[in-house]
């Protein structure tokens, strides 16, 4: 099983652009309601996807990646492969919809 | 679990003042909360300056927090899932879950809500994030010194439009004609805000831009002449329409798109199935009378039940 990774403007490199495999970056902050119910269900999919890497980054934390990526509302999920940006998840869900747009991202 | 006594689906204020009663009723509710919106509109709302008993505001999630603690306080079992099915018809009563999970009971207490409006634009879930939003507690945050819109004209629309004067430069405030909806004291709120800037009489009818908004166009609803208003966020807050999808088919609705109810009583067409809060209310839709709803339907759900033939009720636990 994997665990959340706290990602930070200074570690984003290591901790997403030079991983391997699928990395889901979940955009979040202490104050976003939706984003504190999404937070378990992303504990869930990284404990049932041993190959998928989650990494979270706190907008407020970590001005840098969030202007960078151009989070403009939150909770958003952005998800890399091999450095590049290949998709993203935009909202809070419920578990199964999320799972599903996930999906083409996973091998 | 066998056949429960009641069904809560829902939780706002109505939800929760339904937990709060049928569980001091001793009628063990279960309450589907939702995955991701426990708590529902208020939660993605800031200080609630209206709620009786707290005369200097509370935050709308933590009023939320409170009703829910309350609601468990006295035995509601809180489950956080969504309903994808409910079966009404009959003396058992069956709500199937995202997990599969088969609940039953032989009565339902539908606090559903309502959902935002959207415009019915052609980019507006393309842009939606990025740019384009719902939610101003969540978003606003991401729109600081930028110029921004916000188009509605009610309570929220004002409330939404002052919050991110705390973030943003200047604020549009979008309106199809030129009264609002809003309370008097939210519209002199907004009024007197210098950062707030009121543009009357018009609608937007496109949202533009590539990979974030970038600029509106609006159309005066009186001279039919259509601009462009450069923005790079735009917060829709044009209204809801009742949470109705589930019961399609199953429960009569009104002109209004409510869930029907009998007077001023929560009884739906269906025996056994009760509806409270902004799902019946095409006209308050407050936190306060979406309670009181909810404490009508605990008590029409309880008497019905009180009603049942006792080979019935042996059948729930």
């Amino acid at each position: 099983m994997s665990t959340p990774v706290n990602a930070t403007d200074a570690s984003f490199a290591t901790d997403v652009l030079a991983a391997e495999g699928t990395v889901v970056v979940d955009f979040w902050a202490e104050w976003c309601h939706p984003c504190r119910q999404m937070s378990p269900i992303l504990d869930e999919i990284a404990e049932a996807h041993p190959e998928l890497k989650v990494v979270k980054v706190d907008v407020d934390e970590n001005p840098a990646v969030t202007m960078e990526y151009r989070i403009t509302g939150i909770p958003a999920f952005k998800i890399f492969q091999g450095g590049k940006e290949v998709g993203e998840i935009v909202g809070a869900m419920p578990k199964p919809v999320f799972e599903d747009q996930l999906a083409p991202f996973l091998d | 679990m066998g056949v429960r006594q009641v069904i809560i689906i829902g939780s706002g204020p109505a939800g929760y003042t339904a937990g709060i009663y049928t569980a001091r009723a001793n009628l063990a509710p279960v309450l589907v909360a939702s995955s991701v919106e426990p708590g529902g509109e208020l939660t993605k709302t800031t200080d609630v300056e209206n709620f009786p008993g707290f005369p200097k505001g509370i935050m709308g999630p933590d009023l939320m927090e409170e009703m829910r603690e309350q609601a468990e306080k006295f035995g509601t079992e809180v489950v956080y899932d969504d309903v994808v099915k409910v079966e009404l018809e009959g003396e058992i009563k069956r709500v199937t879950l995202g997990d599969g999970t088969v609940l039953e009971a032989l009565a339902v207490i539908f606090a559903t809500g309502s959902a935002y409006r959207k415009l019915g634009l052609e980019h507006e879930d393309r842009l939606s994030g990025h740019g384009v939003s719902w939610c101003a507690t969540c978003d606003g945050f991401f729109f600081r010194q930028q110029v921004i819109a916000v188009v509605g004209g009610g309570d929220s629309a004002m409330e939404e439009a002052n919050f991110l004067t705390k973030f943003a430069d200047k604020v549009y405030v979008i309106h199809r004609s030129r009264t609002l909806r809003a309370s008097k004291v939210m519209q002199d709120r907004a009024m007197q805000n210098p950062k707030i800037e009121f543009i009357w009489d018009s609608e937007v009818v496109a949202i533009n831009g590539a990979d974030s908004v970038s600029s509106l166009t609006l159309r005066n609803t009186a001279t039919g002449e259509t601009s462009e208003l450069e923005v790079t966020g735009l917060f829709i807050a044009i209204g809801s329409d009742p949470r109705t999808h589930l019961v399609h088919g199953q429960l009569e609705l009104t002109e209004h798109g409510t869930i029907a109810v009998d007077g001023r009583s929560s009884r739906t067409n269906l025996p056994g199935v009760f509806a409270a809060g902004d799902v019946v209310d095409p006209t308050y839709k407050q936190a306060v009378t979406a309670a009181a709803s909810g404490t009508v339907a605990a008590i029409d759900a309880e008497h019905y039940l009180e009603s049942l033939p006792a080979q019935m009720k042996e059948q729930a636990a």
